[in-house]
């Protein structure tokens, strides 16, 4: 039996507000507990909430990054049930007008693209946060109160693989806003997904699970195969998936039910009295719509266009802001693109994967690269030195010219010396040699790579190329 | 005559003549606590070292500040730093605020002496002060008798000249009612008029604090104490703020009052309906135009109201769990058990019965029969309101529709109570501002209450006709027979 796999995720984000949403207090992360509240943000009786317009102003820029419609009245409902991190034992929320609906985030799977339909984005304050202890449970408050923005998507994702690459699309347009932190594991950024099968001829969803505690984007897609297979061998065997709500247990990898009891929840939303609800201001609007940075997506179209690159190349680059910034930088001092893209997505991006660095924090010049990559051109290095050179420049910060100097790296274009090493290669490798002349193409290959090794990647591969070809014709 | 016996106004007339000092008018009062506040209970805290101290420690330089050496009393809902604040609830017991309320840092900055808190409904559920941790406070002109609540420690302070005037808080008529009963002048403001920031809530979108005070004079000079715009309160006003004390002081000829018929209607007693009938003759004697008006919904203002008032009190007070502050039960084995048996132990009946009722209001399935369909119907009030100020420049009504009663009369009777804030709730469900002011007495002795309606933000009028009227009467005066008392 075929199943399709029906996802929805729902996206909780801490917003890099300064202040929290309704109160003075600061956001910053990592202070000692319960240095950052008032009376406002621990719920003290009396206390009342005024909102943080910049919260609300973050909040729209991502609504209008993922094509909402915003909503004309800004209105807070109470979200009303007791728990010890929730000092009011109600959070403000926002309950049936959203702050945006209807929007659509792309992805791409493979060479296909897909919409995925955004239900609502809405803004809230965050709780507090927990630490059980042997006897007692502590309260950090610190977090209480800065703005949350939960995204909700529909259940339009039909695989994890698409739940992955949704969550990438995501953050790479919420960094492109400098929104927020989207750090995972510093909870600025939280995932719980609803996961559920159905045949593929059913036209209604399948009993859904939810799945929270996931860590990580890769995490996310872990829990979500263990929870596809779990269903699927349910389903096989006749049996019934229960609704109820997983913890992932990142360490055996597998979805357990919660083992708090699990209370049907009647959150009683009402309209929050305290905070009057009022219009979004056109001019509010309008000039945070002015505001808006290029997204990933337009800037991808472009790049095409501008600089010719593949669809591949340019949706890499302009993944990363960081990376797509850095790209243009290099364009404006060099002039062929492509070659930039090739090294950015080559050279670089492995370094940068294996030293775990990302653009920001990589030492290396634009300029320096720029440099390095005439030098090519110029002929003055061959790209397989400018390889090894790439690693020295970032390792020591210094100026390529420099370096190639100071290391007699330059390039041999001096046809005596090539000449000589040609003829050293063709007497030390006389089958390579026969195989040529006896129509074998490819054993030039082999020269070449040996005329390169006998002068440590510094002589001019089309030159030689020329070269060796010549001397076994003319021996013939 | 006694220091404590004069209103505010008359005592910075004899402060700025130094006839007297601050510390004068704390021993006065102070001494009047002590010969009858035990059978009064009018004060829920007060430490006379204290209110002593802080009328020593008075600077002269704040004597620009209108109410330099002017005693207050706060009701116990209204947040004063570092004193106690406990809402007359047992689950509030031994709570001191962090912080001032808005109003509070607003009558300090211009001089104003804390006296100490009085009594109260608890959380303001009530009408008669009897749901106190505290006990039940008294009417000083019958001490059998309620003094109208939830501001009832309030009003009875000031009309036993315990206090020189007092901050009530009203919700649903817990200023207007208790004045009236218990013979004072008492002013519900417009919603936003004053900030809330501070005090402690009951229903967000009904509460004001407002003055209680021994004259009009003194109503228009607390107001404009409070009032403006405070960024710590968002649902307060950014309107201007007038001189009341001076405006008032003008004629009402022309001045267009109506008379809605929906509150003489059965149920109220012949000598309130008599009194407000001479009231009105009276206003008009003065060069207002009266008026016979409606105001149709009227009927379903206190089904609306116990809905509103209870769906935001449930969800207000949901805070009060013993996990930071107040009561926290003991021998508690879980969470839910500590939340069950501090909220059990901490509340009393009434704040039970509210808490349950707007818990069920709001409630899946209910919401839109109840709460829903409530502010549909408070929609419906507000515009009578609006379409009657067309016409008129104010209403004239009956505060309450008896006098004071026993106490114990309408405890056990919860239906009956509530009926007794029944022409003071429409004011808050429509937001606009209202103030009772005595009107006649009983044959038994006991006051009566005429409340005046105005437009939003427009409290200079009703403080104008206030002012009229008790210029050419004589009941404000009359002070209850308190040898009974001592």
């Amino acid at each position: 039996m075929n199943y399709e796999i029906v996802i929805g995720l729902e996206v909780h984000l801490q917003l890099n507000t300064k202040s929290k949403v309704f109160c003075g207090c600061s956001t910053d992360f990592g202070s000692a507990p319960n240095t950052q509240a008032c009376p406002v943000c621990l719920g003290f009786p009396g206390s009342l909430p005024v909102l943080n317009r910049r919260a609300l102003e973050l909040g729209a820029k991502v609504s209008i990054a993922l094509n909402c419609q915003i909503a004309e009245k800004i209105r807070f409902d109470r979200k009303n049930y007791f728990y010890p991190d929730l000092p009011k034992d109600y959070q403000i929320s926002q309950f049936d007008q959203p702050l945006a609906q209807h929007g659509i985030l792309n992805i791409i799977t493979g060479e296909a693209e897909k919409n995925i339909r955004i239900r609502r984005v809405h803004l809230e304050e965050d709780t507090g946060k927990l630490f059980h202890q042997k006897d007692s449970s502590l309260i950090d408050f610190n977090r209480c109160g800065i703005p949350l923005l939960e995204i909700v998507s529909e259940p339009d994702i039909n695989s994890p693989e698409e739940a992955y690459l949704y969550l990438t699309a995501l953050k790479s347009i919420l960094e492109y806003l400098d929104v927020s932190d989207c750090n995972m594991e510093e909870a600025s950024l939280r995932c719980d997904a609803n996961i559920s099968l159905r045949k593929k001829t059913d036209k209604g969803l399948g009993t859904k699970t939810e799945i929270k505690n996931m860590n990580s984007f890769k995490g996310v897609k872990a829990a979500l195969e263990y929870e596809t297979k779990r269903q699927m061998d349910l389903l096989k065997d006749g049996k019934r998936i229960i609704q109820e709500t997983l913890l992932y247990n990142t360490e055996k990898g597998v979805t357990e039910p919660m083992r708090s009891k699990e209370e049907a929840h009647d959150y009683r939303y009402f309209p929050e009295p305290d905070l009057a609800p009022f219009n979004f201001e056109k001019s509010f609007l309008k000039a945070i719509e002015k505001d808006m940075p290029e997204l990933p997506e337009p800037k991808k179209n472009r790049f095409i266009k501008d600089y010719q690159l593949s669809g591949y190349d340019a949706g890499i680059i302009v993944s990363d802001k960081n990376t797509a910034d850095y790209f243009e930088k290099c364009v404006a001092l060099y002039s062929n693109p492509k070659t930039i893209a090739n090294w950015l997505i080559g050279d670089i991006s492995r370094y940068m994967k294996d030293n775990n660095v990302s653009i920001k924090n990589l030492n290396l010049k634009e300029s320096y690269l720029s440099g390095l990559l005439r030098m090519i051109d110029n002929g003055v290095i061959t790209g397989k030195v400018a390889k090894t050179l790439l690693i020295e420049i970032i390792q020591t910060g210094k100026d390529p010219e420099k370096l190639v100097k100071e290391k007699g790296l330059e390039q041999i274009s001096d046809a005596n010396l090539l000449e000589a090493a040609a003829s050293q290669v063709i007497a030390e490798n006389s089958k390579s040699a026969e195989d040529f002349k006896n129509g074998k193409d490819n054993a030039i290959m082999f020269l070449v790579g040996k005329v390169m090794q006998k002068t440590k990647g510094r002589a001019n591969p089309n030159k030689i190329n020329e070269m060796l070809r010549e001397k076994l014709k003319g021996v013939k | 005559m006694e220091l404590n016996a004069l209103t505010a106004h008359e005592l910075i007339d004899l402060l700025s003549k130094k006839d007297i000092s601050p510390i004068d008018i704390c021993n006065s009062i102070i001494s009047k606590i002590e010969k009858q506040e035990k059978s009064l209970n009018a004060l829920a805290h007060f430490d006379k070292e204290k209110a002593l101290e802080r009328c020593k420690n008075l600077k002269e330089s704040v004597n620009k500040g209108g109410l330099w050496g002017i005693p207050i009393f706060i009701k116990d809902n209204i947040s004063v730093k570092d004193e106690l604040t406990t809402c007359s609830s047992k689950i509030l017991k031994g709570f001191k605020p962090p912080y001032n309320a808005t109003v509070i840092e607003k009558l300090i900055d211009i001089g104003a002496v804390l006296m100490g808190k009085t009594n109260m409904d608890e959380f303001a559920f009530g009408s008669s002060t009897e749901t106190s941790c505290y006990g039940p406070t008294r009417n000083p002109w019958d001490l059998e008798r309620i003094p109208g609540g939830s501001s009832g420690g309030s009003a009875a302070a000031v009309s036993a000249d315990e206090a020189i005037f007092a901050l009530g808080s009203d919700t649903g008529g817990s200023i207007r009612q208790p004045a009236s009963l218990s013979g004072v002048v008492g002013l519900k403001p417009t919603y936003g008029r004053v900030s809330r920031y501070g005090l402690i809530a009951f229903a967000s979108s009904l509460d004001q604090i407002g003055p209680i005070t021994k004259d009009v004079e003194d109503a228009a000079i607390l107001l404009k104490a409070i009032s403006g715009h405070d960024e710590m309160d968002s649902t307060s006003a950014d309107m201007p703020v007038s001189d009341y004390v001076s405006n008032v002081k003008k004629g009402i000829k022309g001045l267009k009052i109506g008379i809605p018929k929906e509150y003489f209607i059965e149920g109220v007693d012949k000598e309130v309906k008599d009194s407000i009938k001479l009231a009105i003759e009276e206003l008009e004697k003065l060069g207002a135009v009266c008026e016979d008006t409606s105001l149709p919904h009227t009927e379903y203002a206190v089904s609306v109201y116990y809905l509103v008032a209870t769906a935001e009190a449930s969800s207000n007070l949901a805070r009060f769990d013993g996990v930071q502050y107040g009561l926290r039960a003991e021998n508690i084995t879980s969470i839910i058990d500590m939340y069950k048996k501090t909220r059990k132990e901490g509340f009393g009946d009434e704040a039970k019965r509210r808490i349950i009722l707007g818990t069920f209001a709001l409630s899946s399935g209910y919401y839109d029969a109840y709460y829903s369909k409530a502010l549909k119907v408070r929609t419906l009030i507000k515009m009578d309101f609006d379409s009657a100020f067309e016409k008129f420049d104010a209403i004239v009504t009956p505060t309450s529709p008896t006098a004071a009663f026993k106490i114990g009369e309408k405890i056990s009777d919860p239906l009956t109570m509530y009926l007794s804030d029944i022409f003071t709730i429409s004011a808050n469900l429509a937001g606009i501002p209202g103030i009772s002011i005595p009107c006649g007495f009983t044959k038994n002795n006991l006051p009566i209450g005429l409340q005046i309606l105005g437009k939003p933000f427009d409290e200079e009028t009703i403080l104008k006709i206030a002012w009229n009227y008790e210029q050419n009467t004589e009941w404000h005066k009359r002070k209850p027979m308190n040898s009974h008392i001592i």
